[in-house]
């Protein structure tokens, strides 16, 4: 809707767009030129550094493995907290108060406290109170924090995406004399589901960006942890970081173009009652938005 | 429910991550322990990013001086170089591994300690490291009170800075990086003045191919590492074997042979091999 | 059962939260402000403005918090000498981690705003042209002003975000909340009771904030 905020450019806002242009284009051109003068100052811009990327045993020995476990742990934990958060999701749209509100509670909580403490609480957990080897503990720890978090979000996801079906179906349901239980499985779960498949998509990255966490802070050999193996190994940490970086860059936008694409095919969709949650409804999330009963409506999905 | 094309869609998309990182990432997890070292395999704790100590090479293979003692070791213990599984033990997570029986030993950078002593047996010493600085080669750091002004860096949550803020410089500026590698890229911008940790990882990176002549250790013994073999709590059998084996490794000079390959070029002045049992206060 | 608390002075368990507090509200006012010019520059005449800001948004929405944190400190300040006037690690670790959480932070405002934007009828802008009025003055006097009142809703959710955010300035020894649970769940044996401390104290800093700014969308919501 952008263009509505100006006329179609005459000649002198023609002129003045190619002056702004100007120098915007020169004040970026002088950052590339800071950039690449401090690099090269620094000498990080040495073939040497960055010419392992460009030879396989760098990608199989450590990327690809760690990038590997960067998705292991990612889509394990969406094929964990996808369940988890329907059925909280759906017990949060209970017609039981002592169902509805215990729901809330665990929802509430889990979205207001910070992933990453969920992780360190998780691995030392594990570690005096389970036995698991110590790849093993550290995955667990990864997905545990990531499933506990992004459950609560799905939770939400799961809600709204009920509450965008037209009223007419749960009507029309209960009209044809089926249960609560019925309605809910039979008529507005499926067609959920489908209006929250770009929600839960754009909801992958959000998760994948996560894992990082889990590297760092637990040690789990994910894609960032592996790079500093790499960078102990050729000596070259910023090289490696900024390789790194356009890997995660990458492998994102394919999700996020994945779940545009699916928004776009299930809005064309005629079959379907035209309710899509998208990811920017995501980001409006907020129990206001969506007639919550209360709470924080903690997280969005950052 | 009849999932629609694009539903089918993203489900598959799901699955085959799913399926395709597991044949990718997982292999080796269900072996179990094989921690009894029966079986024909036997896994060893190293650490993967400290070239000349324990690092994964390109290749795929391992090399370092921690390597090369593990190696000559199973080798007394009935394990040929292709029996060996090499597995990753991070300095939090040594205790545990043993413990449980997830390798059979360790010799990853593992300064033996009272506190330690508790939780695990050390086979050994194998080594004797000092805490030491490494500065640039035209550096005019030599003493640890030099530092008072100066910019330190170590790696988050190692104990050698505070050592360092603690003992001999309390005035140092101390930077906190997630690696080794970072640090010395810190300390190559300048950012640093001088990198601390046990002087073996640091000879370990210093003789690196590509910081060759960029930077020297001053040469500081700030304190005493004894390198032991960690081995499981009460495995008096393996832990006995282990101290023949490299009592066997000094006598026959493949001890020698293995520093010099390992620690070359840095100005590092190994110590001479510790005698088994004896440890440097 | 507390005692173990007080044992811990570098930093102190308030001082910790103290710490991710001043970094939740300086990184807030920071990415409102460079998340609002994104946001300009995102619905902007110039086209290579507008390509500027969708490929910012796009490029740092896709990078994980924990990679661009790191960053700052590793490439901005060693590598760019970015050392943000300060000399002693700790000052500029918190510096740094404000100016990371900013450039993240900001991409997320900027689609809250832009989306805001969106909320805005069409014969908003228009009458604005019809007046006679620029661009620049459409977009001051007339839209971001309804629009800011239309996303404090999802405003409030990426300050909730940013607040738990925070805690990734720990990867580079900024001593705030996470910084010290990790610290203290290594030594200490009440890992249960350290755990329910610090979620307690993520509980009350994002609660409130989340009543409060739910309560004042409500409130100023534009009628229509």
């Amino acid at each position: 809707m952008s263009s509505v905020l100006y006329d179609a450019p005459g000649p002198r806002a023609k002129r003045r767009n190619v002056f702004i242009s100007v120098i915007f284009f020169a004040l970026l051109a002088l950052l590339v030129w800071f950039v690449w003068d401090a690099m090269n100052e620094k000498n990080q811009l040495e073939w040497a550094l960055w010419k392992p990327f460009t030879e396989s045993q760098a990608w199989t020995t450590y990327l690809l493995p760690g990038l590997a476990d960067t998705l292991r742990a990612a889509a394990l934990a969406m094929v964990i907290a996808l369940p988890l958060g329907a059925v909280f999701g759906i017990a949060r749209l209970s017609d039981h108060l002592w169902v509805r509100l215990p729901a809330a509670w665990v929802v509430e909580f889990f979205r207001a406290i910070p992933v990453l403490l969920l992780m360190l609480f998780a691995n030392e957990a594990y570690d005096r109170w389970a036995n698991l080897t110590t790849e093993q503990r550290q995955l667990y720890a990864v997905v545990t924090g990531l499933v506990l978090y992004n459950a609560s979000v799905l939770a939400e996801v799961v809600r709204a995406g009920i509450l965008a079906l037209p009223k007419g179906q749960s009507e029309a349901a209960k009209a044809i004399g089926l249960r609560k239980g019925q309605t809910m499985r039979i008529v507005l779960l499926p067609q959920a589901v489908t209006a929250m498949l770009p929600a839960i998509v754009s909801q992958l990255v959000v998760i994948v960006k996560d894992t990082a966490l889990g590297g760092v802070m637990i040690g789990f050999t994910e894609l960032l942890s592996t790079r500093g193996t790499l960078a102990a190994a050729y000596g070259n940490p910023i090289a490696s970081f900024v390789v790194v970086a356009i890997i995660y860059i990458v492998l994102n936008f394919i999700l996020t173009s994945f779940a545009s694409w699916l928004e776009k095919r299930l809005r064309r969709s005629k079959k379907s009652t035209g309710a899509v949650l998208s990811a920017e409804d995501m980001e409006e999330l907020n129990p206001a938005a969506t007639g919550g009963t209360f709470g924080t409506g903690a997280g969005g999905s950052i | 429910m009849k999932l629609r094309k694009a539903s089918a869609a993203a489900a598959a998309a799901l699955v085959l991550s799913l399926t395709a990182t597991a044949c990718g990432g997982g292999d080796g997890d269900n072996e179990g322990g094989s921690g009894s070292g029966g079986g024909d395999k036997i896994k060893i704790g190293i650490k993967y990013d400290q070239p000349g100590l324990g690092l994964k090479e390109p290749d795929g293979t391992f090399s370092g001086f921690d390597v090369d003692v593990a190696t000559y070791v199973a080798k007394e213990l009935g394990y040929d170089a292709d029996q060996i599984e090499f597995v990753e033990t991070k300095s939090a997570d040594r205790e545990n591994a043993l413990k449980r029986g997830d390798v059979k030993f360790i010799a990853a950078t593992y300064s033996i300690t009272d506190e330690r002593k508790k939780s695990v047996d050390f086979a050994g010493p194998y080594l004797l490291a000092h805490q030491d600085l490494l500065v640039k080669t035209d550096s005019d750091i030599t003493e640890a009170t030099d530092l008072n002004g100066k910019n330190l860096c170590s790696v988050t949550g190692s104990t050698s800075a505070e050592n360092v803020k603690n003992d001999f410089a309390p005035k140092a500026n101390l930077k906190e990086n997630s690696g080794y590698s970072e640090c010395i890229s810190s300390l190559q911008s300048g950012t640093v003045d001088a990198l601390t940790t046990d002087d073996s990882i640091l000879a370990g990176f210093a003789s690196q191919e590509q910081y060759k002549g960029q930077f020297k250790l001053a040469g500081l013994k700030l304190s005493n590492e004894n390198y032991g073999i960690g081995v499981k709590k009460g495995d008096t059998e393996t832990l006995n074997k282990i101290n023949a084996a490299l009592e066997k490794m000094v006598s026959s000079k493949a001890w020698d042979k293995a520093v010099t390959d390992n620690f070359g070029p840095a100005n590092y002045k190994n110590e001479p091999a510790p005698k088994i049992g004896v440890i440097v206060q | 059962m507390f005692d173990f608390l007080s044992d811990y002075n570098n930093p102190t368990l308030l001082g910790a939260f103290w710490m991710t507090v001043k970094l939740t509200v300086i990184s807030g006012l920071g990415s409102l402000i460079w998340g609002t010019l994104l946001a300009a520059m995102r619905v902007s005449p110039v086209p290579l403005m507008r390509g500027f800001g969708t490929a910012y948004v796009n490029i740092v929405r896709n990078i994980p918090l924990t990679v661009i944190i790191i960053f700052t400190s590793l490439g901005l300040a060693d590598v760019f000498g970015v050392t943000m006037g300060a000399s002693d690690f700790q000052v500029r670790g918190f510096r740094l981690a404000i100016l990371g959480l900013v450039a993240y932070t900001a991409a997320f405002v900027c689609e809250a705003i832009r989306s805001g934007i969106n909320t805005v009828p069409l014969g908003q802008a228009e009458a604005a042209r019809a007046i006679g009025l620029t661009f620049s003055q459409t977009l001051r006097l007339i839209i971001l002003p309804q629009a800011f009142r239309a996303v404090i809703g999802p405003l409030a959710n990426v300050l909730i975000a940013l607040t738990k955010n925070t805690t990734v300035a720990a990867a580079i020894g900024v001593a705030e909340a996470a910084y010290l649970m990790k610290g203290m769940i290594e030594k200490e044996a009440q890992v249960l009771l350290i755990g329910a401390v610090f979620a307690f104290g993520f509980v009350v800093l994002t609660l409130p904030t989340g009543l409060l700014l739910g309560w004042l969308s409500k409130r100023l919501a534009v009628k229509r």
